[in-house]
C-alpha cells in the first residue's frame, strides 16, 4: 500500500513539476514583453515611459536573471502567489481566478457525476433491451464524437437565438448585483443551463455507450455462462456483471478528465460562462502572461486532484487491486 | 438407467450454414458409471455435453430426446429446463479457472447462487463446509476471492460448488487439461470419491487424457466428426478396440498416459471432414483403411456385445 502510493505520489509530483516548468517557460520565451505591451497601451510617452517601465519590470520580477525568475516563481506558488493581472490591473492572479474557479465547480462536477450514474444506467439497460439499444447505439456514438464546442454552439443557437429561453452569455444578468437574492440565484442557473447541458450531454453519451459495450463483455464472461448453466435467474448473473462493468468505468473517469476539463474550457468560451476557460480566452487577448499561467495551473492541478482521488477510489472498490495492496506478496 | 439420449442432433446456425457438430446421438449412462468421451479436438464432445445442460445460440437442437432417471429433460427449451440445471443435472465447466465472478468472495457468491435457486444457504453451509474438506480445501477460501486462489484450488472449489445440490448427472469438460499433473491425479479421484459419495449418480467425463481416463472411467466413448463410433468398458476401448478409428486411436498412442493429438492423428492420412458440409454415411470413410461401399450408408451404433456399442458395417457386420 504505502509503496504504491510512494510510487503515485512521486509521479503526481513529477507531473506537478514538468507542467509548473512550462507554464513558467511558455510566456517567458515567448516573442514580447508584457511589460512592453502594457505601457504601449496606456499611450505613454518619455519619460513616463522608463518610469512606468522600470516600475512595472520590478513588481514583476522580469529584470532577475533567469534562473533566479524560476526559484521565485517555485516560492510564489507555494506563498499562493501567482503574480498580478495585466489585464484586470492590481488584481492578484489568484484572486481572479478564485472568483472564477466556482463558476468551474459548479459545471464540472455535476456534469461528470450526473452523466456518469445515469449513463450507466442507461448503458446498462440498453445492454438488454434490443429496441433501446438499436437506438441508443447510434445515437451515442454520434454523441461521444460531437465536439463539445459544437454542441455547445448548436444549444446556444437553439435555446438562445431560435427559441429565446435562455440567456447567452455571462454567470448570471449583466443587470443584478451579486446577492443572496431568489432573483440572483435564479438568474445563475438560467446561465448554467446550456453550459451544463452540453457538457452533460457529450459525456453521457459516452458512459452509456461504455457502460452497454462492457456489460455484453461481461454477460460473455466464464463467470456468467457458468452460472447460465446452474440455472441463476437473469438477475444475479446481470447485477453481477453490471457490477463489474462499473470498476472500468471509475477507471475511465481518471482517463477522460483531461478531455472532459478541455471541453468545459471550450465550453465556457461558447457561452462566455465566467470560469478558467473564458479567462484563458481573456487572459490571451490581453496578453496577460500570468493570468494565463495561473489558469493553466488551477486546470493542472484540478486534473492531478481529480485523478488522485479516482486512483483511490478504484483501490477501495476492486477487491483484486485492493488485497493486492494489503496483501504485502511482493 | 440414469441418462438415455434418443437420435440426439444438434447443430451451430452460421452464416456459412449449418454446421453439423453432433449427429443421431444415442447412448445411455448406467447407474454409478463414469463414462469418458474421447476424440479428437472438434469432434463435438464439448457440445454433447453443452446442449445437455445449456443449449443457447447459436447452436440448435435438430431432434432427439434425453431421458434423466426416468424423466424427459426438455433442452431445447431454455426456460423449462431450468428446474433441472444444478439440481438434476450440473458442469463443471472446460473454462472452471474463470468461472466464478472475480469480484465477489466465493463464500458470497455461494450464497447468492444458492438463494437465486431457493435454496437455504445457512442450512447448506454446514454440508458446504464438509464438501470443502473432501477435496481438500479450508473453509477459510469461502472469505476469499477467486484470485486468492491456485488454478488447483479452484478447479476443485468449481468442482464442490457445481455438486453442491447432489445432481444425478454430472458433466465435466476438460476439468484436468489446465493442471499440474499431481493435481490432475487428485482431480480425477475426487470425481471418483463424488460418485462413490454418491453425491453424483453418474459422470461423463470429456478429456484429451487417455491416462485419466483409464484411472476414472469405467467406460468410454469415442466419437468421430460429430458421430459415436464405439463405447464399450474401459478395458475393452484400450485392450481390445473394434472400430478401425478407435484402433488407430488407440495404436496411435505409444503408452498410456499420452493425450489424444489435439489437432490430428499421427498415423491416420487425413484430417477429420468439415462439419459444414460433411460427407455421408460414415464420417470416417475418407481415412478408413477398410472402407467399402456400404459405408456410403450411416452405420448404426448397435450393441455387438453385452455393453459394447459400435457403429461399422465392417466389424459390426461380422456379429450381426
Ligand atoms: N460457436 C460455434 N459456432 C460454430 N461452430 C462451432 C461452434 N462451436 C463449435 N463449433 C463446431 O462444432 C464442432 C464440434 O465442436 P466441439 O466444441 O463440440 O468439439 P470438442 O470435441 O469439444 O473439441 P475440443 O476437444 O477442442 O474441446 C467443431 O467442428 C466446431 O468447429
Ligand atoms: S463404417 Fe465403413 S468407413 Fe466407417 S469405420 Fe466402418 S468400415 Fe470404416
Ligand atoms: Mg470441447
Amino acid at each position: 500500500m504505502k509503496r504504491y502510493f510512494g510510487r503515485k505520489l512521486l509521479i503526481y509530483a513529477l507531473t506537478f513539476f514538468i507542467a509548473v516548468t512550462i507554464n513558467w517557460m511558455i510566456p517567458r520565451f515567448m516573442p514580447g514583453n508584457p511589460v512592453d505591451i502594457m505601457i504601449s497601451r496606456a499611450g505613454l510617452r518619455g519619460s513616463a515611459v522608463t518610469q512606468m517601465y522600470s516600475y512595472y519590470m520590478d513588481a514583476f520580477g522580469l529584470d532577475q536573471p533567469i534562473w533566479k525568475q524560476y526559484l521565485n516563481f517555485w516560492i510564489a506558488i507555494f506563498h499562493g502567489d501567482l503574480g498580478t493581472s495585466i489585464f484586470l490591473f492590481p488584481t492578484p492572479v489568484i484572486q481572479v481566478i478564485k472568483d472564477a474557479l466556482p463558476y468551474d465547480v459548479a459545471l464540472l462536477l455535476p456534469s461528470i457525476l450526473l452523466s456518469w450514474f445515469a449513463g450507466n444506467k442507461f448503458g446498462a439497460l440498453a445492454a438488454r433491451n434490443k429496441n433501446l439499444d438499436n437506438t441508443l447505439l447510434p445515437i451515442g456514438y454520434i454523441l461521444t464524437a460531437v465536439p463539445y464546442m459544437w454542441l455547445g454552439i448548436l444549444l446556444a443557437w437553439v435555446f438562445c437565438i431560435v427559441i429565446r429561453i435562455f440567456p447567452l452569455g455571462g454567470g448570471y444578468d449583466f443587470s443584478m448585483q451579486p446577492s443572496y437574492t431568489w432573483d440572483f440565484y435564479w438568474s445563475l442557473f438560467n446561465h448554467w443551463v446550456l453550459p451544463f447541458l452540453s457538457l452533460f450531454i457529450v459525456q453521457f453519451g459516452g458512459w452509456a455507450i461504455g457502460m452497454r459495450n462492457l456489460i455484453i463483455y461481461e454477460l460473455e464472461a466464464d463467470y456468467s455462462h457458468f452460472l447460465e448453466a446452474l440455472g441463476a435467474p437473469r438477475k444475479l448473473i446481470r447485477n453481477y456483471a453490471y457490477n463489474n462493468a462499473i470498476l472500468p468505468q471509475v477507471t475511465g473517469v481518471a482517463l477522460q478528465i483531461g478531455v472532459i476539463v478541455t471541453g468545459a474550457l471550450a465550453t465556457e468560451v461558447v457561452f462566455a460562462y465566467p470560469g478558467i476557460g473564458y479567462l484563458i480566452l481573456q487572459a490571451i487577448h490581453n496578453q496577460d502572461y500570468f493570468l494565463l499561467q495561473g489558469c493553466f495551473l488551477f486546470v493542472v492541478i484540478g486534473v492531478l486532484i481529480a485523478n488522485f482521488v479516482v486512483d483511490i477510489a478504484y483501490i477501495l472498490i476492486d477487491p483484486r487491486t485492493r488485497a493486492g495492496m494489503t496483501g504485502g506478496a511482493e | 438407467m440414469s441418462l438415455k439420449i434418443e437420435n440426439l442432433t444438434i447443430y451451430y446456425q452460421t452464416i456459412a450454414g449449418n454446421v453439423r457438430a453432433l449427429e443421431d446421438a444415442s447412448f445411455s449412462l448406467a447407474d454409478g458409471e463414469i463414462m469418458g468421451v474421447a476424440g479428437e479436438s472438434g469432434c463435438g464432445k464439448s457440445t454433447l455435453s453443452n446442449s445437455l445442460i445449456y443449449l443457447h445460440a447459436p447452436m440448435k437442437y435438430i431432434r432427439g430426446r434425453v431421458f434423466l432417471d426416468g424423466e424427459e429433460l426438455p433442452i431445447h427449451d431454455t426456460q423449462k429446463m431450468n428446474p433441472f440445471r444444478y439440481k438434476k443435472i450440473s458442469v463443471i465447466p472446460q473454462y472452471a479457472m474463470n468461472a466464478m465472478n472475480p469480484t465477489k468472495k466465493i463464500g458470497r457468491m455461494v450464497e447468492d447462487l444458492l438463494k437465486s435457486r431457493g435454496e437455504n444457504y445457512k442450512e447448506i453451509l454446514p454440508e458446504v463446509k464438509n464438501r470443502l474438506e473432501l477435496v481438500k480445501l479450508s473453509p477459510d477460501v469461502l472469505n476469499m476471492y477467486p484470485f486468492e486462489l491456485s488454478g488447483g484450488m479452484k478447479q476443485r472449489m468449481v468442482m464442490v460448488i457445481s455438486t453442491l445440490l447432489d445432481p444425478s448427472l454430472l458433466l465435466a469438460d476438460e476439468v484436468t487439461s489446465a493442471l499440474d499433473v499431481s493435481s490432475q491425479k487428485a482431480v480425477a479421484e475426487m470425481l471418483v470419491g463424488f460418485r462413490d459419495k454418491k453425491i453424483v449418480k453418474s459422470i461423463m467425463l470429456i478429456t484429451h487424457d487417455i491416462s485419466i481416463l483409464y484411472q476414472t472411467a469405467n467406460t468410454i466413448m469415442v466419437m468421430y466428426a460429430g458421430q459415436l463410433a464405439e463405447k464399450a468398458s474401459t478395458e475393452t476401448i484400450i485392450k481390445a478396440p473394434r472400430h478401425p478409428y478407435t484402433k488407430l486411436l488407440i495404436s496411435s498412442l505409444p503408452t498410456v498416459g499420452v493425450r489424444i493429438s489435439e489437432n490430428r492423428l499421427a498415423g491416420i492420412p487425413g484430417n477429420p471432414p468439415l462439419l459444414l458440409n460433411p460427407p455421408t454415411g460414415c464420417r470416417f470413410r475418407d481415412r478408413c483403411p477398410v472402407a467399402f461401399a456400404k459405408c456410403a450408408e450411416v452405420p448404426p451404433f448397435v450393441e455387438i456385445e453385452k455393453g459394447h456399442f459400435l457403429a461399422c458395417w465392417k466389424e459390426g457386420k461380422a456379429h450381426a
